[in-house]
């Protein structure tokens, strides 16, 4: 595996730190002049998802993860783990639940998303930015009301619950925000 | 994308460059110091283990010397100070190697003085002043001994390691790795501690003038003749960014001699570009450097502080991505 210098430091790179994979979000070069420098960097530990503050002396080397990002197609869970597929060489991968996370209350079978890997196995999976669900639940809107203010919870095909305004009712496709969990939008058929 | 080859600075903070260098040379003119010229590139460079430089290979033969880009104009200054030359400053560039980050490029302006029969509180009133006259705010002026700030703000005492206290402290502060990359090595503790603890909490918009470092990070500075403990160096910060180092010039060539090969042991050790102690310089010292004090300036700071700029890049026509 790669070794990198502090120097090659910058954000979006994969090292191992504490035997995890991460990913560093930031690095900042401190260096007194008259004295030794050091590489202060914040860091996302790809496993658990926390952030934490790292320092290395400059000079120092760091062994580098073997992390890849591939785009996936979800194709069904069996309870234990969840399947998914590169579509153009039909390999298949199956994740646990702690590598699908939260992201799988977004997608339902066929859906796209980004698989990471660490050492070719799942590591986390993200959902695209924007998903297209229809509502399957809600209480029954009130005629009239276009405001949108206040809103109202309604569960999706996928099991995800958001807030939408009074006006969406049971069957209608929206637009969700899947980074916030916010609904956008109706989508028009 | 923007083009590569356009400037990164905005014409607004290059044009506050043109004037701040302006004021420093008005500055300087009314106070009849000079203002001179030395080599960037020399034969010899300093020997300090924590400075990188550059290096380069001067085609003439049979020779071919290495020639080296100054780290600071420091050597050549202190040389035209033994000869005489009274109270001087000089405006260049200087080189760092491997220094690249928010507020470091490889290549930077540096503002060098040197002021013939000044003690070191002469010189930190002098840096004060010229400070509050190139910057557009009024910022005000904050004197205080390193052990003072560092007991103020950690609870440490700097002059006596404490490695338990420092440890804890650390951990404390959620500073997991200090104990794994410090060791029991008393000047990265405190190397450690005042970049990532007592820098960022210097209250912003104000002149620190910290004086009376440990004399474990004496560098080029004379020890105190009252407190062998520490050494009459101090460091100007604002908004908790080093602006530079000013020193009580060590004047003794055998003390100045022995300090080089200590340095020079230390890279050794370490693996570092060996390099060798500049001989022109021992000899100046030897000839006589009168009692002064100097300071180097990082212009291209002193211009984010100016511009309210996060980074050196948007004060630098040209920095190192588009150089």
């Amino acid at each position: 595996m790669a070794i990198y210098s502090t120097n090659e430091f910058k954000g979006g790179l994969k090292i191992m730190l504490d035997n995890d994979p991460c990913s560093i979000i930031e690095n900042e070069f401190v260096k007194p002049g008259k004295g030794q420098a050091f590489n202060r960097v914040r860091i996302r530990n790809l496993k658990t998802g926390r952030v934490i503050e790292r320092t290395f002396k400059s000079g120092e080397s760091v062994e580098g993860a073997d992390v890849v990002d591939r785009e996936m197609q979800y194709l069904y869970s069996d309870g234990e783990f969840w399947h998914f597929m590169v579509p153009d060489t039909f390999e298949q991968y199956q994740a646990e639940k702690n590598a699908v996370a939260d992201a799988i209350k977004w997608l339902k079978e066929q859906d796209v998303c980004t698989m990471t890997l660490w050492n070719d196995s799942p590591l986390s999976v993200t959902p695209p930015n924007f998903v297209e669900l229809s509502i399957t639940e809600t209480d029954p809107g009130l005629k009239g009301d276009t405001s949108g203010g206040g809103g109202k919870p309604a569960t999706l095909e996928t099991g995800a619950v958001v807030r939408v305004p009074l006006f969406v009712q049971i069957g209608e496709m929206i637009k969700v925000d899947t980074r916030t969990g916010e609904y956008v939008s109706r989508v028009k058929e | 994308m923007t083009k590569r080859w356009q400037p990164i600075a905005d014409w607004q903070h290059l044009r506050l460059r043109a004037q701040m260098l302006n004021q420093i040379r008005q500055f300087f003119a009314e106070r009849d110091v000079l203002e001179v010229e030395t080599p960037l590139l020399c034969s010899a460079t300093g020997t300090d283990p924590q400075l990188d430089f550059f290096s380069s290979q001067f085609n003439y033969p049979p020779q071919n010397p290495t020639l080296y880009l100054q780290t600071s104009p420091e050597f050549a200054m202190k040389r035209l100070l033994a000869a005489g030359s009274g109270s001087i400053y000089q405006i260049c560039k200087a080189f760092r190697n491997g220094e690249s980050g928010r507020s470091h490029n490889p290549e930077f302006t540096i503002l060098e003085w040197y002021r013939v029969g000044y003690d070191l509180p002469q010189l930190m009133a002098e840096v004060a002043e010229l400070l509050q006259q190139v910057l557009p705010e009024k910022l005000s002026v904050i004197e205080i001994s390193y052990q003072q700030i560092f007991q103020q703000i950690t609870g440490l005492d700097a002059l006596v390691f404490n490695l338990d206290a420092y440890q804890n402290y650390a951990l404390a502060q959620g500073l997991v790795d200090a104990a794994h990359l410090c060791g029991d090595d008393h000047a990265l503790w405190l190397d450690f501690l005042f970049s990532h603890c007592v820098q960022t909490a210097l209250t912003p918009a104000t002149i620190w003038l910290i004086h009376s470092y440990p004399a474990i990070q004496s560098s080029l500075a004379r020890l105190n003749s009252q407190d062998s403990r520490i050494a009459e160096r101090f460091e100007v910060l604002i908004n908790g960014m080093e602006l530079g180092n000013g020193f009580y010039e060590l004047a003794d060539a055998e003390e100045q001699s022995a300090r080089f090969d200590q340095e020079i042991a230390y890279r050794q050790q370490h693996g570092l570009a060996a390099v060798a102690k500049d001989p022109l310089l021992i000899d100046a010292l030897a000839a006589g450097l009168p009692d002064c004090s100097g300071i180097a300036i990082g212009i291209d700071r002193l211009l984010m502080i100016a511009s309210g700029s996060k980074t050196i890049d948007q004060v630098l026509a040209f920095p190192l991505q588009n150089a």
